[in-house]
């Protein structure tokens, strides 16, 4: 859309046939404008009220003694960097990073490759396919305490059904959530049993997108299943495989609940993560500035990851994927 | 190239949708309380606890033209929803918070010194009254209050020709006799929160222990006690992750001989009929000592800042809750003792069983009276004591003295 422009000579204030095509243009555009602004605005002010103000506060509050004071008086001194220093020069800090990261990278190993070879599994249609796949769709609907709650009589070191079951093997009692050395990979392992059906199911959906007929061709080139699956299912699924891995760490990497419920951070704080020691410090000692710089430290992580899935993304776009 | 027309409608249509979309972020107002009306928040969530207070609440409103509406959320969102209420000024006329939090909002000037609001202290044990006190003024009201004993399987002792252990020796001994088969014989909660925490109590005070000084060397002796129950196999490994209600759940599958637990259990101790249950005080170090167990509870705290008349108004009905008919009535209910000493005395008398509750709570110790809003962080440097421990991750002594270091960069 180009607006005309008034040929030069024109007397300025008559109403040429130009001025007005030009004016009653420039006033469509406003009002357009206008109109998009308001309808944008509903969106805009729910993000910035929703979104940027706690945000804000949350990096304003980690330089506060917040306390329960606080709240009764609406004062909260500003102590620099106290808070920081506190919270960084924990060593509690420092493992709750460690065995977040530990978790989130285990939990998301397992589930995916088990998600995908699932959904490889599945994808070939076989009598009760369909029915098999809605089973293990179950660890998704059960509220993940409830999970938790099971899992930790499962693996209960005297009479859990999991060392029990062991025990047929021959193998020793496993003291799965009684020894620091262990608990974090109970957890791990129990966090990859619930993630797998999501794991699955968005895989399974991105397998059925990739058209049979390269399969045939690759078939036809006398590729083998297994170089089938790299050389054609796994680039076709990139985009799927990046949404999975994104969203799977970002639920992740925050996990609070179910450490709660399954180990409550112990034996010996083996499985704090940076969620339970956020809710520890605001919560249970009622320390907001503190829970607030490990709710900061949590958000740079994720926001870290959400960059670089926006970056694979553009470049995915730019390939014309 | 052509581009879609689409976007704008019609002018009628988008200035009020876009004013009404605007509008709904506006909504919600202010509750103006009604004179009348006594507003409570508490933890009473389960639906008969919740009508057993409405219960008592209603019994002293009544006759004073009043009524009582109750908030109740879970246990562990009280604190944080009185938070939210503090900083929005609708702070309900009664607070009832667990013992152990009053400190942090006593500290915050935000709660009504008791007697303030024509509250009668002078009948409570005193026990009751360092539980609803900080630094030096009271600030709450317990009705009842509980505390830790042991609780051991009638039959299994007999049995076994034991009689309940009195000192540690005993307990040491005779839950590693009544260990066998699929039974521990002792159970008890470590587990790396309040529940652990509040258990571990007991043995910690009673042999001397002092929560201002975690590394004097005598709390030492209650963490070996714990490691060597571990360590002869008389109780599971899996302590570190019982709360309490996994250790009963363990005892009244007869898979624990003994445990240390609370009253609040006795529901459902009664409800089941597979174990013979009974009580006893909590072993000592040497015999003749008094056993200290933690005292526990909610206390009932008036918010300031209110209305002269409120405040009477709420305090008129705390002194009816603590008749002494209502907090005998009230201990029964609940399975706790009341605070005052002639109820407590009813109490005990009326509910032989729990005698021995009645007994340790008069001798018991609120978690805050030394350490007041300090409390949280020791409590965790205190769980991560005895889990390393029990974990077998380092000795007591060197426990408590990261214990200790870690309470005070907490400060």
């Amino acid at each position: 859309m180009t607006t005309p422009h008034s040929p030069a000579g024109t007397t300025p204030g008559a109403d040429s046939p130009h001025d007005v095509a030009r004016r009653s243009a420039e006033r469509g555009r406003t009002r357009r404008r206008l109109y998009q602004w308001l309808f944008v605005a509903p969106a805009l002010l729910y993000m910035v009220g929703f979104f940027g103000f706690p945000l804000v506060n949350n990096v304003v509050m980690s330089f506060q003694e917040y306390t329960p004071t606080t709240y009764f008086t609406g004062e909260a001194p500003f102590t620099g960097l106290d808070n920081w220093r506190a919270v960084l020069g924990d060593g509690l800090f420092t493992d709750a990073i460690w065995q977040t990261l530990l978790f989130t990278a285990g939990s998301l190993l397992g589930q995916f490759t088990i998600g995908l070879a699932l959904a490889v599994f599945f994808s070939r249609r076989f009598r009760l396919s369909g029915p098999i796949r809605a089973v293990l769709l179950l660890p998704w609907l059960v509220p993940m305490v409830v999970s938790a709650v099971v899992w930790r009589r499962i693996m209960d070191q005297d009479h859990g059904v999991l060392n029990s079951f062991l025990s047929v093997f021959g193998m020793d009692a496993v003291p799965w959530l009684a020894s620091p050395s262990v608990a974090l990979l109970s957890a791990v392992l129990v966090n990859i049993w619930i993630g797998i059906p999501f794991n699955m199911v968005i895989l399974y959906g991105g397998l059925q997108e990739i058209p049979r007929e390269l399969h045939e061709a690759a078939a036809l080139d006398g590729a083998g299943p297994w170089r089938a699956f790299r050389s054609v299912t796994l680039p076709m699924l990139r985009p799927v495989i990046t949404v999975v891995l994104v969203l799977g760490f970002m639920s992740t990497i925050k996990v609070l609940d179910l450490i709660l419920a399954l180990t409550g951070g112990g034996p010996a704080d083996s499985t704090q993560t940076l969620g339970t020691l956020t809710y520890q410090l605001s919560f249970l000692q009622l320390d907001f500035g503190q829970g607030a710089v490990v709710g900061n430290v949590l958000i740079l992580i994720s926001a870290v990851f959400a960059v670089l899935y926006l970056r694979v993304n553009r470049a995915d776009l730019g390939k014309g994927k | 190239m052509r581009r879609p027309t689409r976007g704008t409608p019609p002018r009628s249509v988008a200035l009020p949708l876009a004013a009404v979309m605007a509008a709904a972020g506006l909504a919600g107002c202010a509750r103006q309380p009604d004179p009348g009306t006594v507003t409570v928040l508490n933890s009473a969530t389960n639906t008969a606890e919740h009508e057993a207070n409405q219960d008592h609440f209603d019994r002293c409103a009544e006759p004073l033209g009043l009524r009582v509406d109750q908030i109740s959320v879970p246990a562990d969102q009280v604190a944080t929803k009185a938070l939210r209420m503090a900083s929005s000024d609708s702070l309900p006329d009664i607070l009832e918070l667990d013992g152990s939090e009053l400190p942090q909002f006593a500290e915050t000037g935000g709660l009504l010194p008791i007697t303030s609001a024509g509250v009668d202290t002078s009948v409570l044990s005193d026990s009751a009254v360092s539980l609803g006190s900080h630094d030096g003024a009271q600030y709450g009201v317990a009705r009842s209050v509980n505390s830790l004993a042991l609780i051991y399987n009638a039959e299994l002792l007999a049995e076994a020709g034991l009689e309940p252990p009195a000192t540690w020796e005993e307990l040491r001994a005779s839950a590693a006799e009544l260990t066998g088969g699929d039974t521990y014989g002792m159970a008890f909660s470590a587990s790396p929160n309040a529940d652990g925490v509040y258990q571990f109590l007991p043995f910690f005070w009673s042999a001397g222990g002092d929560e201002t000084a975690l590394d004097d060397g005598a709390g030492d002796a209650a963490l070996q006690l714990w490691k060597d129950l571990v360590d002869d196999g008389s109780a599971s490994r899996s302590v570190v992750n019982w709360n309490q209600q996994d250790v009963n759940d363990q005892f009244i599958s007869g898979r624990a001989a003994m445990m240390i637990n609370g009253p609040w259990q006795v529901p459902v101790l009664d409800g089941q009929d597979d174990v013979e249950w009974a009580v006893a005080s909590i072993p000592v170090p040497e015999a003749g000592q008094d056993p200290v167990p933690p005292i526990g509870g909610t206390v009932m705290t008036v918010p300031a800042g209110g209305d002269e008349e409120r405040e009477q108004n709420a305090g008129a009905i705390l002194n009816c809750l603590n008749s002494e008919e209502n907090q005998l009535a009230w201990g029964e209910r609940v399975n706790n003792v009341p605070t005052r000493e002639d109820a407590a005395a009813a109490y005990r008398e009326q509910n032989p069983k729990l005698a021995p509750f009645a007994d340790l709570v008069a001798t018991a110790r609120s978690r805050t009276a030394e350490v007041g809003t300090g409390w949280p962080v020791v409590a965790d440097a205190m769980s991560g004591a005895f889990q390393s421990v029990l974990t077998g991750r380092t000795t007591p002594g060197d426990a408590l003295e990261r214990a200790q270091r870690q309470t005070r960069t907490g400060e």
